[in-house]
């Protein structure tokens, strides 16, 4: 069954053609790959699912309901988050309390109501803490809880923004370049997480990554953009052989490999 | 050896607790024999003091706000009542709850949700416009129906009225100014605080609303059970009076999860929007919030003044009240009651009473100082100077903000006693806070 569905997206930035005519589809529960070479128009496709930026033309459904015109929290609602490639995250605030904002659309507590002190609503709060602890259990942060979230190590930083995602319990999780910048064993630690949390978390992941190694390893179904053009896509083996994929991209790589 | 026994000092609450109630009393005392005469700033200042030194004692929390709140209803008002500059004290007293809540207000914006707003001033004359209508004669001109002015015992209503009455101009002015960010922002806010005040400087025709330039006089005080309300050192407990209520609004909303998302937002509103939050609506929430303070306020100073004109409400004001935020620390509530604080009584206070002593010494011929001078008359060019040293030296402003730390071993111990992190249990806990 297909979670996601992206028909014929089309971006243009001015006289750019950032995505062009892209069509996919990601299966529940699957981990698909976005790969491709710089600027090939990978984030640009995900900040058109997820609202920053509005498709030109072409469709993109959620469980068959078209998210296009939705705004950004909207689409967060619609059971959509993200990570993002140049990290984003309240770097004024707790480590803890980055957590939290992620679990706001779960907390029902309104501020008439936290004026008044309903139980209900400490009670929810409370419960979110414990809650927020073990999602950053999960991703190994719990010592960090009180630090301030721009005080983290990069690594660190990456795996709070993907800890911050869950915390929204998506249906579809979007990383964008989670291993970049991490060491190999940073980056073999986030290859479990991710493989983990499609099984613990019962999400569909979709990850843009420039690590082939990690993509290779971890993903079901791979699609290739190239100059904002879907030049392959197929299950890990297919990619590595295809003659297109190789000479756009992973032909770069060898000759820098040699 | 000193630094041993102030840490000794430091763990016992008992010792603290000693010393806090001494130094109350003998600066109250001070206060109360020293009041006639000129040097009564001093033992003032210094019962002032006793707030900070309260805010950094290692006590209960509890009993930290009930003592700061006895200082401040009780000791104060009592010590400084039996001088003929009782009501003068209670004058600056009232204009600093006024002040502080009003900067916690604009800490809402500015600080928590990170909205420059530069015509903050607006709500207030919004506020103080409300009551002055209706508290005096000038409904008549307009109003179909009912005599004006109410009676004093409806002030307390209209400090209700003027906070939503502010509230909804928060949120009309909001909606066309929230388009535009930062700079612009700052830009478009100014330009309408300045719209604001010109429109009730003009709205005397072609229906008298405002009275125009002329400002609404004969406001009448307020009543509470048949009794007037009008001196400072009664205004002083209607002041104090929402100056709580601010207090505990800004302290419930800041660390729950409409606080965390204005914090959110102005961090990055990128990242706060792919969570969940709503753009415009939290930031009008703040515009809203932080307004309706401001236009309780303003009441407070309408019925106070028992006069109010458009020249109450400029630019200037605006930029008085972000000054005390940024010298306070933008976000942080300590911080921004004290900046508010300080400004006032260097303001109203302390440069008042340095330039009559100057004045003394130059009529008994000991100092010329030129009139030009006078310290109450550079107030501008020393808050720019402070404004500007503080922009170098300490951006964080006099209490730099902190972060709200939970208890991390608690959660460990809470954490443990459930299932871990996964699938089912976040299934099940799906269904139950989602339904
Ligand atoms: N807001 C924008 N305005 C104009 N051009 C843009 C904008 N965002 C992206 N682009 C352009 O669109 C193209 C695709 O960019 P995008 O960021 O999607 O690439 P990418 O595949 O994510 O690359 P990388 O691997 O370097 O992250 C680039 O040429 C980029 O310059
Ligand atoms: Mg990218």
């Amino acid at each position: 069954m297909n979670v996601l569905e992206v028909k014929n997206l089309t971006k243009q930035f001015g006289g750019l053609t950032a995505t062009n005519d892209i069509t996919m589809t990601v299966e529940k529960n699957s981990i698909t790959a976005v790969i491709g070479p710089n600027g090939a128009g990978k984030t640009t496709f995900f900040n058109m699912i997820t609202a920053v930026y509005k498709p030109t033309s072409g469709d993109i459904l959620l469980n068959g309901h078209s998210l296009v015109g939705l705004k950004p929290h909207e689409v967060s609602k619609f059971g959509i988050t993200r990570t993002f490639q140049n990290i984003r995250l309240f770097n004024e605030q707790t480590v803890i309390d980055n957590v939290l904002i992620g679990m706001h659309q779960h907390l029902k507590a309104h501020w008439v109501g936290t004026l008044l002190r309903l139980p209900s609503i400490r009670l929810e709060e409370e419960k979110a803490k414990v809650q927020a602890y073990k999602i950053l259990k999960y991703v190994g942060l719990e010592d960090y809880v009180n630090e301030n979230a721009g005080n983290l190590a990069y690594g660190a930083q990456r795996r709070l923004e993907i800890a911050r995602a869950i915390a929204a319990r998506p249906k579809v999780l979007l990383l964008d370049e989670p291993a970049a910048g991490m060491n190999p064993k940073e980056t073999k630690k986030l290859t479990d997480l991710i493989h983990d949390m499609r099984t613990r978390l019962d999400v569909t992941i979709v990850l843009i990554e420039h690590d082939m190694k990690l993509v290779m390893e971890i993903s079901d179904y791979i699609y290739v953009l190239d100059h904002g053009e879907l030049i392959a896509q197929g299950k890990p083996d297919e990619i590595r052989n295809n003659q297109r994929v190789i000479e756009a991209y992973l032909g770069k790589v060898a000759a820098e490999n040699d | 050896m000193v630094k041993e026994w102030f840490h000794k000092f430091s763990q016992s609450s008992r010792a603290q607790l000693f010393f806090i109630i001494t130094y109350v009393l003998v600066t109250c005392l001070g206060l109360y024999l020293l009041e006639d005469s000129a040097s009564a700033i001093f033992p003032f200042l210094l019962v002032l003091l006793s707030l900070l030194i309260l805010y950094y004692m290692k006590i209960n929390v509890k009993l930290k706000w009930a003592i700061g709140f006895i200082i401040i209803a009780v000791m104060i008002p009592l010590s400084a009542s039996q001088g003929s500059n009782f009501q003068a004290f209670m004058d600056v007293g009232t204009l600093v709850l006024i002040y502080v809540a009003m900067s916690l207000g604009l800490n809402i914006v500015v600080g928590f949700a990170g909205l420059l707003d530069l015509g903050f001033i607006a709500f207030f004359a919004v506020g103080a416009y409300t009551y002055g209508i209706f508290g005096s004669k000038q409904a008549n001109h307009f109003m179909p129906f009912g005599h004006y002015p109410l009676p004093g015992d409806t002030f307390w209503i209209f400090i209700f009225v003027g906070a939503i009455i502010a509230a909804i101009f928060g949120i009309l002015l909001g909606i066309p100014v929230l388009r535009v960010r930062g700079d612009y922002l700052a830009i478009v806010t100014l330009g309408f605080g300045e719209i604001i005040r010109i429109v009730f400087n003009n709205m005397d025709h072609p229906i008298n609303i405002t009275n125009g330039s002329m400002g609404i006089s004969q406001i009448q005080p307020p009543r509470i059970f048949g009794y007037p309300i009008d001196t400072p050192s009664e205004f002083y407990y209607v002041a104090l009076f929402i100056f709580i209520l601010v207090i505990y609004v800004v302290k419930h909303l800041e660390n729950s999860k409409l606080g965390r998302s204005w914090k959110a937002v102005r961090d990055n509103e990128i990242a706060a929007q792919a969570m969940g939050i709503p753009l415009v609506k939290t930031k009008l929430a703040a515009f809203a919030i932080g307004a309706s303070f401001s236009g309780m306020m303003g009441t407070v100073f309408a019925a106070k003044q028992m006069f109010v004109d458009a020249t109450s409400f400029t630019y200037l004001e605006s930029t008085m009240i972000l000054v005390m935020v940024i010298l306070g620390g933008m976000g942080s509530v300590p911080g921004v009651i004290l900046g508010a604080a300080v400004v006032i009584i260097l303001n109203n206070q302390v440069l008042t009473d340095l330039s009559n002593w100057m004045t003394s010494l130059s009529t008994a011929g000991i100092l010329n100082v030129p009139d030009a001078l006078s310290p109450s008359k550079m107030q501008r060019f020393i808050f720019g100077i402070l404004l500007v040293v503080f922009a170098l030296y300490r951006t964080q402003g006099l209490i730099p903000h902190k972060n709200k730390k939970v208890d991390a071993e608690r959660l460990k111990r809470e954490a443990a006693a459930e299932p871990p992190y996964g699938n089912s249990e976040a299934k099940t806990n799906l269904e139950g806070s989602d339904s």
